[in-house]
C-alpha cells in the first residue's frame, strides 16, 4: 500500500489535481462546444477515487459512475485518451462510442463507469465471484453514490455480496444530493452506513474529503476482502463543487454550505497535508505545472484525434 | 433423450471442458432446479460452480455479468421469462451494450437461460412469450430451440458465444423426447433448420410451436398441401436466407407465433420478406399469433388465447386460398 510519506502525498496530490484540472479543462472544451451531451464533473470529490485508489493494487478492480472522471484518472487512464473520448473521437477509450459516462478498460481493470445510477454494483459484485471463483487476492471498489442507495440493486449487490464473502469494498460518495434531491428527504437514517449491518458487513463513515483519511479508511476493508472475509461499505461525506451537470448550476445547493466545503477542498486539505510533511512550495507548483502539460496535451490530443468513420461503422452495424 | 435432459447435457459437457462456466440460479443446486435441468451437476461440480441464489434476479444477473466481463463464463436460470423483467436494466443497458460502448474491448460472453409459454396454466405472470422484448435490443442474442438435439447443440454454442444470449426454452417441451448426438454437438447460432420440407408453402415457427406446425403440416398434407416447416432456432442472429429461399420457392408464407401478434417477431419476419422477396410472393403473407391479451387461467381460455394447431391449418389453407378466413 502506499505510504502517506512525502513521496506518497504528493503523488496522491498530483492525481488529485490531475482529477481537478482535467474537470476544469473538460468544462472549458464544454463551453467550446468541442464536447457534448453529458458531462458530470468531479470538482470537489477528488479525496475519495484519489484515498481509495491509492490503497489499492494494479491488478484490483475498480466498478465506476457517471461521475466517473476521478475514478478513471486515479486508476491509471491516460487523461489524454480521456479527452479524446469526451469529445468522442476515435483515439478515446471506447473509441467515440461510449463518452463520458461510459469509459473502461480490461488492462486498467475499469469495468466501467455507468449512465445508470446504481448500474454497476451488482457487475462489482459479479467481479468479485470471479476472484472468488479464480482464487485470486484482487478486490473489487464498486464507488457508488448516495442516490444509488435508493435503488434495490445497492441493496440486492450488497447483500449477494455479504452472503458470498465477495471481494468487494463498496465507497459510497456521499455528495448528499441526488441530482437536487437532498438525501435527509431520500434516507431515514442518518448515517448510510448504518445500512451496511442490514447485510451483516462492516460499515463506516469517513470523511471524504480528505484522501489520507480514505485512504486510512481502506486498510481493514482491504485485508478482509483479500483474506476471503467479505465485503464492506466506507461512506465518504463530501460536496459538489457545482450542480449534477455542467449545464446545472446547481441553485439548489446551500450557499453557506457549499462554502463551508470548499474551505475543506480536497485540495486544500492536502496540500496543507504536504507542507505539515515538509514538502515545500516550489515542489508542489513543479507538480501543478507538470499536471497542466498534460492537460495542454490532452486537449491537443482530442482536438487532433480523427473522428470516428461513418463508414466503418455503418459496415460494422449493417451485417447485425 | 428428453429435452431438458439434452440442455443438461450440453450443461455438464461444458462445465467438464471449461473450468470457466458456471451455473447459477434459484434452486438449481440440490433441487435440481424446478424443470430438473441442474438436476445433479452440484454433486459433479460443487456448490462453488452450482450456486443457488436468493429471490434476488437483477442482482444475480447483474453479477453475471460482472463475472463474464471478468473472464468467466456465466450460464444464468431465471425461472420464468416473465421474471427476467426484474432485471430488465442488467440485460438491456449493461450486458447488452458493454461490448459496444468500451469500444469492443470488454465481452459479456453470459447465458440467461429461461423459459417462457402457456400450457400449464399459470396464469398472466407466469406464460408469457417475451421474446420480442429481447430480439428487439441491439446486442443481444436470442435462442429458443424446439427438439432435444438442438437444444443441446444450442445452448452448447451459446455458452461458447462471447455475447450475451438469451436462452428460452418452452415449459411444454421439458418432458418430449428426441434423438440427440452423443459427446460434442454444437450448432452454429443463426441457422435454421428446416423441420419439414414442402413445395405450396413456407411455415415459419420457432420454440414449442414448432410441434404444432409439424402437426399441421401433417393434416395439410393429407389434403394434398405441401407444407415447408423452417425452425429458425435462433432469432438473433437470423437465418434470413433461410427463409427468403424457402418462400422463393413456395410462393406462400406462413408465420406462427405463440406470443402476442402486436409487435412480435413474426411482424419483423413479415416485413423483412415483404421487403426483399415481394416479387416472389403469391398471396399476403399470414401471421398466426396469440391474441393480444394477458394469458388467462381457465384452461380453456388459456389455449383461446394462443394458436392451436387447427389455427395454423387455417392460416395455411387461407394462404393457398383454400378458405377465406383465418386467425386475425
Amino acid at each position: 500500500m502506499t505510504v502517506t510519506d512525502a513521496l506518497g502525498l504528493l503523488a496522491m496530490y498530483e492525481t488529485a489535481a490531475t482529477i481537478r484540472r482535467f474537470e476544469q479543462r473538460a468544462i472549458e472544451q464544454y463551453r467550446l462546444g468541442n464536447i457534448r451531451g453529458y458531462l458530470h464533473p468531479y470538482l470537489g470529490e477528488e479525496a475519495i477515487a484519489v484515498g481509495a485508489i491509492a490503497a489499492l493494487e494494479p491488478d484490483d478492480y475498480i466498478v465506476s459512475t457517471h461521475r466517473g472522471h476521478g475514478h478513471a484518472i486515479a486508476k491509471g487512464h491516460d487523461p489524454r485518451r480521456m479527452m479524446a473520448e469526451l469529445f468522442g473521437k476515435e483515439d478515446g477509450y471506447c473509441r467515440g462510442r461510449g463518452g463520458s459516462m461510459h469509459v473502461a478498460s480490461r488492462s486498467i481493470r475499469n469495468l466501467g463507469a455507468n449512465g445508470i445510477v446504481g448500474g454497476g454494483l451488482a457487475i462489482a459484485a459479479g467481479a468479485g465471484m470471479a476472484i472468488k471463483q479464480r482464487g485470486g487476492t484482487e478486490v473489487v471498489v464498486a464507488f457508488c453514490s448516495d442516490g444509488s442507495t435508493a435503488n434495490g440493486i445497492w441493496h440486492e449487490a450488497m447483500n449477494l455480496s455479504a452472503i458470498w464473502d465477495l471481494p468487494v469494498i463498496f465507497v459510497l460518495e456521499n455528495n448528499q444530493y441526488a441530482v437536487s434531491t437532498p438525501i435527509r428527504d431520500s434516507a431515514r437514517v442518518d448515517r448510510l452506513s448504518d445500512r451496511a449491518a442490514a447485510y451483516g458487513m462492516p460499515g463506516v463513515t469517513v470523511d471524504g474529503n480528505d484522501a489520507v483519511v480514505v485512504l486510512e479508511a481502506m486498510t481493514e476493508p482491504l485485508r478482509k476482502a483479500r483474506a476471503g472475509e467479505g465485503p464492506s461499505l466506507i461512506e465518504c461525506m463530501t460536496f459538489r463543487h457545482g450542480g449534477h451537470h455542467v449545464n446545472d448550476p446547481g441553485l439548489y445547493l446551500p450557499q453557506d454550505e457549499l462554502r463551508r466545503w470548499k474551505e475543506r477542498d480536497p485540495l486544500i486539505v492536502l496540500r496543507a497535508r504536504l507542507t505539515e510533511a515538509g514538502v515545500r512550495d516550489a515542489a508542489i507548483a513543479a507538480v501543478d505545472e507538470r499536471v497542466e502539460q498534460v492537460m495542454d496535451e490532452a486537449v491537443d490530443v482530442a482536438n487532433a484525434s480523427p473522428n470516428p468513420s461513418v463508414e466503418a461503422f455503418l459496415a460494422e452495424v449493417s451485417s447485425q | 433423450m428428453k429435452y431438458r435432459e439434452a440442455l443438461r447435457a450440453a450443461l455438464d459437457e461444458e462445465m467438464g471442458r471449461d473450468e470457466r462456466v458456471f451455473c447459477l440460479g434459484e434452486g438449481i443446486g440440490e433441487r435440481g432446479g424446478s424443470y430438473k435441468v441442474t438436476e445433479g451437476l452440484i454433486t459433479k461440480y460443487g456448490a462453488g460452480r452450482v450456486i443457488d441464489t436468493p429471490l434476488s434476479e437483477a442482482g444475480f444477473v447483474g453479477l453475471g455479468v460482472g463475472a463474464a466481463i471478468a473472464g468467466r463464463r456465466p450460464v444464468v436460470e431465471i425461472l420464468f421469462v416473465d421474471f427476467l423483467l426484474l432485471a430488465m436494466d442488467q440485460v438491456i443497458n449493461q450486458a447488452a451494450k458493454y461490448h459496444f460502448m468500451s469500444g469492443g474491448e470488454g465481452t459479456v460472453p453470459m447465458v440467461i437461460r429461461t423459459q417462457g409459454g402457456t400450457g400449464n396454466s399459470l396464469a398472466g405472470q407466469h406464460s408469457q412469450s417475451l421474446e420480442a422484448l429481447y430480439y428487439h435490443v441491439p446486442g443481444l442474442k436470442v435462442v429458443m430451440p424446439a427438439t432435444p438435439a438442438d437444444a443441446k447443440g444450442l445452448l452448447t454454442a451459446a455458452i461458447r458465444d462471447e455475447d450475451p444470449v438469451i436462452f428460452i426454452e418452452h415449459k411444454l417441451l421439458y418432458m418430449t423426447d428426441g434423438e440427440v448426438p452423443d459427446g460434442e454437438y454444437v450448432i452454429p447460432l443463426g441457422r435454421a433448420d428446416i423441420k419439414r420440407s414442402g413445395s405450396d408453402v413456407t411455415l415459419v415457427a420457432w420454440s414449442h410451436m414448432v410441434l404444432k406446425s409439424l402437426r399441421a403440416a401433417e393434416i395439410l398434407a393429407a389434403e394434398g398441401i405441401s407444407v415447408e416447416v423452417i425452425d429458425l432456432r435462433t432469432l438473433v442472429p437470423m437465418d434470413v436466407d433461410s427463409i427468403l429461399d424457402s418462400v422463393r420457392k413456395t410462393g406462400r408464407l406462413v408465420i406462427a407465433q405463440e406470443a402476442v401478434k402486436r409487435g412480435g417477431v413474426a411482424s419483423d419476419v413479415a416485413a423483412i420478406v415483404a421487403e426483399r422477396a415481394f416479387d416472389a410472393l403469391r398471396a399476403p403473407i399470414i401471421r398466426v399469433a396469440g391474441y393480444n391479451t394477458t394469458i388467462p387461467f381457465n384452461l380453456a381460455l388459456e389455449k383461446a388465447s394462443v394458436p392451436q394447431v387447427d389455427d395454423i391449418v387455417a392460416g395455411v389453407r387461407t394462404a393457398v386460398g383454400a378458405t377465406a378466413s383465418a386467425r386475425s
